[in-house]
């Protein structure tokens, strides 16, 4: 099939005019490509573009909530309408316009082929277009705040009948709009998951296995399984939901015999697989860099495969949770119980695995190692919060509170933001042929990590006081108002924010002060890791590798006795010189057979 | 009556109300397990990392151990915290569930009163049964953004929406219910303490969500025979 995937893309080129090896124009090379590559930062620039958005429309919204009424600096006068609409799209950009473009779409586009030591994707031309619906799909979205009525305000879960009827929403072309850029996204992560499907699948570098896949490989796998398998009912849903908005009818209308809840099931029968969608790449790429810069085996690496099977599956029968208090049957919620505290085993354990692989390390605590162990520290606390929120009987106080703002923040955070940081910071060298700077790196992390906890500690609380969701201004309500101590946590979580943000200026001064330096390129591999893509040069050329590689054992031979040094690239030949012994080869077998 | 599901630790959760229902200790007391149970596991998980990541710090010239973590020796560290977790997930299962049997699906069966709670952008109508204490008669009170309940009582509620989708939320009785427009849901709530408190509503509306409250009035029996007499259709 490797050879099907570069038949495609001689076919590709030479349709274009342009021999295999010739200079493109920057057009073609860089807008219109079949690269993996380029497709990968088309994806991630275009999603670091939305996240600049989404993050704006978190700062106006966390002012408005810190100093109600007041003028916001940037931005203006906050009306209701604007602040629903703010937190509707802050929502839907920072999921469905970042964390999935960036960690789904950009990292397995660059990771998969290197990563399995094939050329390309196997569709190409699959892959091209999916970047144009996601880019199309994103100008729809950013076009719906400019239309009458302003953009959906609605909330990123969209219930109707507020969602189905211009009359309640009062922004009824910017709801539609916003239906239609949703349902287009799906669709351009359809193609690309199909691609992730069966390249993997299908052009692995001879001598792969299936246990030789690196973990990000696989989860990335199988979060497209998921998001595949999970993502029909939403966009036949979103289809129905655009005809009440539009053509009359009443799918969801129960003035006329349609129900509104059955689009919260359509919802969330997607939205919560969708959850695991972006958190399997995040966790992958977490355990890549604890492997390399701790120098260890992945502790039980098909327990861990196990695990993410298990989470895949008993995903798809929790979304009700979601539902508990929104008038489903009583008696389903104790089932969706159950399921949804079983989803916290596999989960743990993945956490409990990446722990174990700690141990007995030789761990280096640069900056991606600081932003891979940062995702598993703060992982674990939005983990344990969702259990309050699973068991229906506390659900019933702290459903639509902040509290679960909170919770689901300790998830994407680690989840989108860091994740971002790390998979960028530790595949940098890779993509760009440089090395970033490690001490500001470092300080861009401390600050960040700093700004992120002083969001969203003090949510936790002001939840569990009683702050509820999507309130544009707590003083209408007499309870909220009587504890000086309220506003003041909103207000540190605001300033929280403010740190927050800004210190992603040193992230950009690191990326300028990098472009800038004339540093010499620091080699195809520069920390010492064993998977296939660092047997690249970097930046790789079209094409990948100077010379297909050969697989000859697992990705995560770090500080194996038989040799001296401490790793064992995936592609090096047992009868390699540096290896202690002079039958390397029954050394690898050896090692192999205890593995297996 | 004072009797709860299982013994208390805590009086009330939040800061800003009382814990003003029969049941709201039951929700806060379970909220309290659950939150021993669980950052007692984060903080030992975390723990452990941090000194893990302290303790293996790369020294020079030091090699890593190498660890599949197939051997039972070593796999047994995930296979223990492993059934630890399945075995705490069922005690939070037991209790939550037993809860949420408790104020969601056992209704009381003789309720003292029965008030029928309409929402509409952005405004609650309660339909108090009067003097005959039977809805649907001629002395039923209507108010608009107040409810008065008898102090003691048992109430059940019947919960509609003329609109969109809301939410009937006393965050002092840790009752929350979404109402949904052609359908009727129903909740019910017993006072223990006489007091004004917030009626909020939780699910977003609309431009109007962040102004839909109402204010729940818990009165004595003497205040609230007085109300009634005093609101009575004439």
């Amino acid at each position: 099939m490797s050879s099907t995937a570069t038949a495609h893309h001689d076919h590709d080129h030479g349709h274009d005019g342009h021999g295999h090896h010739e200079e493109q124009n920057f057009f073609l090379k860089y807008f219109w490509s079949t690269d993996h590559k380029i497709i990968a930062q088309q994806y991630m620039w275009t999603g670091i573009a939305m996240a600049l958005i989404g993050g704006f429309l978190a700062y106006a919204f966390r002012m408005q909530l810190a100093f109600p009424g007041k003028f916001i600096p940037g931005y203006g006068y906050m009306s209701s309408l604007e602040y629903n609409a703010a937190v509707t799209n802050h929502g839907t950009i920072m999921i469905f316009w970042f964390a999935m473009p960036v960690l789904i779409a950009a990292f397995g586009n660059l990771l998969i082929p290197l990563m399995i030591g094939c050329d390309d994707m196997v569709f190409p031309r699959i892959n091209r277009l999916s970047y144009q619906v996601f880019l199309l799909s994103s100008i729809i979205l950013i076009a719906s705040f400019f239309v009458e009525g302003g953009a959906f305000n609605g909330a990123w879960t969209a219930y109707p009948p507020l969602s189905a009827n211009g009359e309640y929403n009062m922004a009824g072309m910017g709801s539609t709009m916003w239906v239609v850029a949703v349902a287009l996204e799906f669709v351009a992560f359809l193609l690309g998951g199909i691609n992730f499907i069966v390249t993997t699948m299908s052009s692995r570098a001879p001598g792969m296995r299936m246990w030789d896949v690196p973990i990000v490989v696989w989860m990335i796998v199988v979060a497209s399984i998921l998001f595949m398998a999970s993502v029909g009912p939403l966009i036949a849903g979103a289809v129905m939901l655009v005809f009440d908005q539009n053509f009359g009818t009443f799918f969801f209308n129960p003035q006329r015999g349609g129900d509104p809840v059955l689009w919260q099931h359509l919802f969330w029968f997607f939205g919560h697989p969708e959850v695991y969608v972006v958190l399997l790449p995040a966790m992958g790429m977490s355990g890549e860099i604890i492997a390399t810069f701790s120098r260890k085996k992945l502790f039980a690496y098909k327990t861990l495969l196990y695990t993410v099977f298990a989470t895949g599956i008993i995903s798809f029968f929790v979304w009700a949770h979601h539902q508990f208090i929104a008038g489903i049957d009583p008696r389903m919620a104790n089932v969706f119980t159950v399921t949804t505290l079983i989803i916290s085993v596999p989960i743990a354990e993945m956490c409990f695995l990446y722990i174990a692989t700690l141990y007995g390390g030789a761990i280096r605590l640069t900056v991606p190692m600081l932003w891979g162990l940062a995702f598993v520290a703060e992982f674990l606390l939005g983990g344990v919060t969702g259990i309050f929120l699973g068991a229906s009987g506390a659900d019933i106080y702290f459903h639509d509170t902040y509290f679960v703002v909170a919770h689901f923040h300790y998830t994407f955070i680690p989840i989108a933001i860091i994740g971002f940081f790390m998979g960028f910071t530790y595949w940098f060298p890779k993509m760009y042929g440089k090395m970033l700077d490690e001490t500001i790196g470092k300080i861009h992390f401390w600050i960040t990590i700093l700004g992120f906890n002083m969001i969203f500690i003090p949510l936790f609380f002001t939840g569990m006081w009683g702050d509820h969701r999507r309130i544009y201004n707590y003083g209408h309500f007499p309870e909220l108002v009587k504890n000086e101590i309220m506003q003041d946590l909103r207000i540190m979580a605001t300033v929280g924010l403010l740190i927050m943000l800004s210190a992603q200026v040193l992230f950009v001064i690191n990326l300028i002060k990098t472009a800038m330096s004339k540093q010499e390129n620091p080699g195809p591999n520069p920390y010492k890791a064993n998977t296939l893509e660092w047997a690249a040069p970097s930046p790789p050329g079209h094409g990948n590798f100077a010379e297909m590689p050969t697989v000859y054992r697992g990705p995560y031979e770090y500080s194996h006795p038989d040799r001296e040094d401490d790793y064992w690239p995936q592609h090096l030949p047992p009868d390699d010189a540096s290896s202690k012994k002079a039958d390397g080869e029954k050394a690898d077998e050896k090692a192999d057979d205890k593995k297996h | 009556m004072n009797e709860t599901l299982f013994p208390h630790v805590v009086d009330s959760i939040n800061l800003n109300t009382a814990s003003a229902s029969t049941y709201a200790g039951d929700i806060d007391n379970l909220i309290v397990i659950v939150a021993i149970i669980v950052m007692a596991w984060f903080f030992a998980a975390l723990g452990l990392f941090l000194y893990f990541v302290v303790r293996f710090r790369a020294k020079p010239g030091q090699k890593a151990m190498y660890i599949d973590g197939y051997n039972p020796l070593h796999k047994r560290w995930i296979t223990y915290p492993h059934n630890a977790v399945l075995l705490f997930d069922v005690i939070i299962l037991v209790l939550a569930v037993r809860v949420w049997n408790h104020v969601k699906i056992d209704m009381p069966e003789k309720p003292d009163m029965t008030v029928e709670v309409v929402a509409q952008r952005w405004a609650w109508t309660f339909t108090h049964p009067g003097t005959d204490g039977q809805p649907g008669t001629k002395d039923d009170i209507k108010t608009a953004d107040e409810l008065h309940v008898k102090l003691g009582d048992t109430v059940r509620w019947n919960g509609t929406s003329r609109d969109v989708l809301h939410s009937f939320s006393v965050p002092a009785f840790r009752m929350k219910q979404d109402v949904i427009p052609g359908r009727i849901n129903s909740g019910w709530f017993k006072t223990k303490e006489a007091g004004t408190f917030d009626i909020q509503c939780t699910e977003i509306c609309g431009i109007g969500h962040g102004v839909m409250r109402a204010r729940i009035v818990v009165d004595t029996p003497e205040q609230h025979a007085a109300w009634i007499a005093a609101n009575s259709p004439k």
